[in-house]
């Protein structure tokens, strides 16, 4: 779809005329996609390709940015209070790499607070709705990207992703979503939830879309240390994944984890699954089940680390230098007390109060260093299921159930948790993981997991490919789509 | 005094200012002379989504540090999140050093109270960021509100631990004074710079527990504050009254120690490894920093003494400040080697001392001429002194600089024998009673006529002369 919409920009059309049709789109809807529109420098870039078009993977495409990740001149808030007003003087490094290949930065989308939610309810601009059902959420934490995409807001979106927060969205608006592996796209920019776990991604309608986003964001950047050296990735500015993805799937050895079907799994979930396992067997990919045995301590060890993590992140939100401030000061901690008490929501409060716990002395050891081998135990699950002789990719559900009702679950933070069980492995192990539509229950889309292995997002991406050129679910558009 | 009771532990923040950027961003380290926070960027402000990345030249640096205090520098090293909230520190965490220091296990040698060297050991040594500096509007305690300067946050601090070795306050200081030596002589840093320093010492008398005296910038402030402490431990003692484990403030202006808080106050940091790091295997870069450390204090010392054949005490004054022993070995070179050590360790520093000035106010030429006048008899040794004071005095004007126009111009040139004679002449002439006292057989007398011969030729006889000549005057008659 990218490829059209470049091809015809190519041809003559109107970058102009593409931004303010989907601006008027934007306004028109009810889904609250976007916390922030950056309209006017959209458009008067847009007005200057048409002058004088330039080059770049992404000329004159719009694209929209998920809220944690910070763009110069343009509200980064997180869907958080004590965000609001919060203007970054500098670009992310994914940022710096749009603007480079040309695309155009349309406006900040919402997201659950800090990227804390699996729903985009915890913004503290509201919840973003589903655009297949807008009584239902979007999953999150990326869920105004996702919205934004399905409901045709936006062409692409980048997202972050700490425990699913790409994938779970993607799965639940019926797009796709790639979590890269951990150290591919510069984390430079993205404002920390939980910094050992998270990577920027993009959300697109289609593989190939995801795969050109790709193509533009990963790449070394030595301003993130924990970002994988040259060697390991590819030289910016080369496409690298676009090519991979016509190779098909024969060849290629598909797991299937036993720990990620059976209980809790939506049954019309586990046999959309099971149908695509099957299809990409025709399509000539061998399959066998694997075990992960330590799935079911994923859970625990993933939120105590985000948790911990998030404590000392966010302790620096303070309204000193920048973001919420109210009324008169007072003397320094009374007065951070106050704005840290009103500027973040309930979920962030429980999440800081969880972390700092967990790393207080004596309970150190109990939590965050038990969590961190856990972690090890699930990498190497990963590593030998993914070894060689063994799978080439893994299959799984992303969600274990479609979307679910706004409010539903909001009361009951276990419940919500419990939603992340299949996508938080993949990021403690740091590998690489997409959701691709597979079908739908109850007219509500269902999304396929595709995991590899470290840096291997090109087999990926060849077999996501292979399995929606050969089905029809991504072509599927929601009711909301005006 | 040394005394037995007294324990006393150092925890030194040596700044490395030397180096040309921030510990994890490009920010310039040259801010003392500029405005607040205009060396900052978003990653020293802690802006929302940036990220560290460790300046390699900081490792060297510490490595060399390290190596100069014998430690043990470890394999692979690790980065640590000490989180507190203050508003110096704009992201509410420290990035420091914790399990897997950079340096464990060193030493130092040091003159103790007994003139005897002392080895005092190194616990470890570590790095970590400095944060911002606070400036209150009036004094601490009264003031409406406070500012924050940033330029200084993020500079390379590195921290030193000391085991408790150290037996009193004077030995405190001389610990002090050797470390910022072996800075300096590192090339890794400039003890003048305001902050350079900062100092945590921990006192305790046998059997009582300890108090930490925090943040203390002077050697000086250091010495007293631990004097201070070991007279009120000792009397709270006297009294009845346990010392419990409490930080202390050192109030400069009144020469005490407060409490600030007790154990029971003290933060928990809930540290953990920087998840934006990864560790570092330094063992690799320590072969090529310890090519290249330079020599240090205690080796040069001995080489002066071998090389120049000068006296221990000598060679250790001379070498005791970097800048000294380089401008020594440069005089040395063009002037008698025994000759400058004397001329440098025992009158130009003491002038230096008193003024409470440096080496760079004086240049090494200037003290080849002075040494030269010296050997050749041209001026005596009162003389010699006297062109080094007035050119230290004198510093910054043009016209004062060359010590043989300040000897021409002071009439400090040593007499000619003439006119010595003729002082000497005269001297007898007058004082009849002096040499009725001496013809007696008191021969202490001489020394009053003598004083009348420095006086008519205002000091530029030499005095040695000067006795001999009026014995001569005296036994002739």
């Amino acid at each position: 779809m990218l490829r059209e919409l470049k091809e015809g920009l190519a041809a003559g059309a109107s970058a102009e005329e593409v931004v303010s049709a989907i601006f008027e789109k934007i306004k028109r809807s009810r889904l609250n996609a976007y916390n922030c529109l950056s309209e006017e420098s959209a458009l008067e870039r847009a007005k200057n390709f048409d002058k004088k078009p330039w080059g770049g993977l992404l000329a004159g495409v719009p694209i929209a940015i998920k809220s944690s990740i910070s763009t110069k001149g343009i509200e980064t808030n997180c869907s958080s209070r004590i965000l609001s007003g919060y203007i970054p003087p500098y670009d992310a490094h994914v940022i710096e790499r749009l603007k480079e290949e040309g695309a155009i930065i349309i406006g900040k989308t919402n997201m659950d607070e800090f990227a804390m939610g699996t729903s985009t309810e915890t913004s503290c601009l509201g919840p973003t709705r589903n655009p297949w059902d807008t009584d239902r959420v979007p999953g999150g934490s990326s869920g105004g990207s996702a919205a934004a995409v399905a409901a045709g807001e936006a062409p692409a979106a980048l997202g972050s992703d700490t425990g699913g927060s790409i994938r779970c969205p993607a799965s639940f608006c019926g797009i796709v979503g790639i979590k890269p592996t951990y150290g591919l796209v510069s984390r430079y920019g993205l404002v920390s939830y939980a910094n050992s776990l998270e990577q920027i991604g993009p959300l697109a309608l289609t593989v190939e879309d995801a795969a050109l986003v790709l193509d533009v964001i990963a790449g070394h950047d030595p301003r993130d240390s924990t970002s994988a050296e040259q060697d390991r990735v590819f030289l910016p500015h080369t496409e690298r994944y676009l090519p991979s993805l016509t190779n098909g799937v024969k060849g290629l050895t598909l797991g299937v984890p036993e720990e990620y079907f059976g209980e809790g799994v939506d049954p019309e979930v586990e046999k959309a699954v099971w149908d695509a396992i099957s299809k990409l067997e025709d399509l000539g990919a061998a399959w066998k089940m694997v075990s992960l045995p330590h799935t079911k301590y994923a859970l625990a060890a993933y939120y105590i680390i985000a948790m911990s993590e998030a404590s000392s992140n966010l302790a620096r939100f303070d309204g000193l230098r920048y973001g919420l401030r109210l009324g008169a000061d007072q003397d320094w901690h009374t007065t951070f007390s106050e704005i840290r008490a009103a500027g973040f929501g309930p979920e962030v409060k429980r999440r800081i109060l969880l972390g700092t716990y967990a790393l207080s002395a004596g309970y150190y050891g109990r939590y965050y260093l038990k969590a961190l081998k856990v972690r090890t135990l699930i990498k190497e699950d990963f590593e030998r299921a993914l070894s060689a002789g063994g799978a080439d990719l893994l299959v799984t559900p992303t969600m274990p159930f479609p979307a679910f009702k706004i409010g539903e679950r909001i009361e009951d933070p276990l419940s919500l948790y419990m939603a992340d069980v299949f996508t938080v492995p993949i990021n403690l192990a740091g590998v690489p993981a997409i959701s691709v539509p597979c079908g739908f229950a109850g007219g509500l889309p269902i999304g396929l997991q595709i995991i590899g292995r470290h840096f291997d997002e090109a087999s990926i991406l060849r077999a996501a490919k292979a399995y929606e050129d050969a089905t029809p679910y991504h072509e599927a558009v929601p009711k909301e789509v005006v | 005094m040394a005394e037995k009771d007294v324990i006393i532990g150092l925890e030194v923040h040596v700044q490395l200012n030397r180096l040309r950027s921030k510990l994890f961003c490009g920010c310039s380290t040259d801010y003392h002379a500029s405005d607040p926070n205009t060396h900052t960027c978003p990653v020293c402000l802690g802006l929302p989504g940036t990220l560290p990345v460790v300046n390699r030249r900081a490792v060297e640096y510490a490595i060399r540090v390290a190596l100069a205090l014998n430690c043990d520098i470890q394999g692979e090293t690790l980065f640590y999140r000490k989180n507190y909230y203050y508003p110096d520190l704009p992201k509410a965490f420290q990035i420091t050093q914790y399990d897997f220091p950079l340096g464990l296990g060193g030493s130092i040698l040091i003159k103790g109270e007994d003139g005897e060297e002392k080895k005092i050991r190194i616990t470890r040594v570590h790095m970590e960021e400095d944060p911002g500096r606070l400036v209150h509007a009036g004094t601490i305690d009264r003031a409406k509100y406070s500012m924050v300067d940033y330029n200084r946050c993020g500079m390379s601090l590195l921290e030193v631990v000391t085991e408790p070795d150290l037996r009193s306050p004077k030995e405190a200081r001389s610990f002090l004074d050797k470390l910022r030596n072996i800075l300096e002589y590192l090339d890794v840093f400039d003890g003048d710079l305001e902050g350079a320093m900062r100092i945590d010492s921990n006192i305790s008398l046998t059997g009582g527990e300890r108090a930490e005296v925090k943040n203390i910038s002077s050697h000086k402030g250091v010495e007293k504050a631990l004097a201070y402490e070991i007279t009120r431990q000792r009397s709270a003692r006297r009294r009845g009254v346990a010392q419990v484990q409490e930080t202390r403030h050192y109030d400069e202006l009144r020469g005490i120690t407060v409490s600030i808080r007790t154990k029971e106050e003290a933060h928990d940091y809930r540290y953990f490894p920087e998840p934006d790091l990864v560790p570092m295997r330094i063992a690799d870069w320590v072969p090529k920093v310890e090519a290249e450390l330079p020599e240090l204090p205690d080796a040069k010392r001995e080489r002066f003494v071998a090389q120049y054949a000068i006296a221990d005490d000598h060679a250790r004054s001379l070498t005791s400040e970097i800048r000294v022993a380089n401008f020594y070995e440069v005089v040395a070179k063009r002037a008698p080697p025994r000759l400058a050590a004397v001329w440098i360790a025992d009158v130009l520093k003491g002038e230096l001392n008193y003024r409470d000035v440096t080496i760079d106010r004086f240049s090494s030429h200037q003290m080849v001429e002075i040494l030269d006048m010296i050997e050749k008899g041209k001026i005596t040794e009162k003389a010699a002194v006297e062109v080094i004071r007035t050119i230290l005095d004198h510093s910054g004007d043009p016209s004062v600089v060359d010590p043989v126009a300040v000897v021409e111009a002071k009439g400090l040139a040593r007499a000619e024998d003439d006119a010595v004679k003729a002082a000497v002449r005269a001297a007898v002439e007058e004082s009849a009673q002096a040499v009725a006292d001496y013809r007696a057989g008191n021969e202490k007398a001489i020394n009053f006529i003598v004083g009348v011969v420095m006086k008519k030729t205002r000091g530029r006889a030499d005095p040695g002369e000067a006795n001999r000549l009026v014995k001569e005057a005296l036994d002739g008659i």
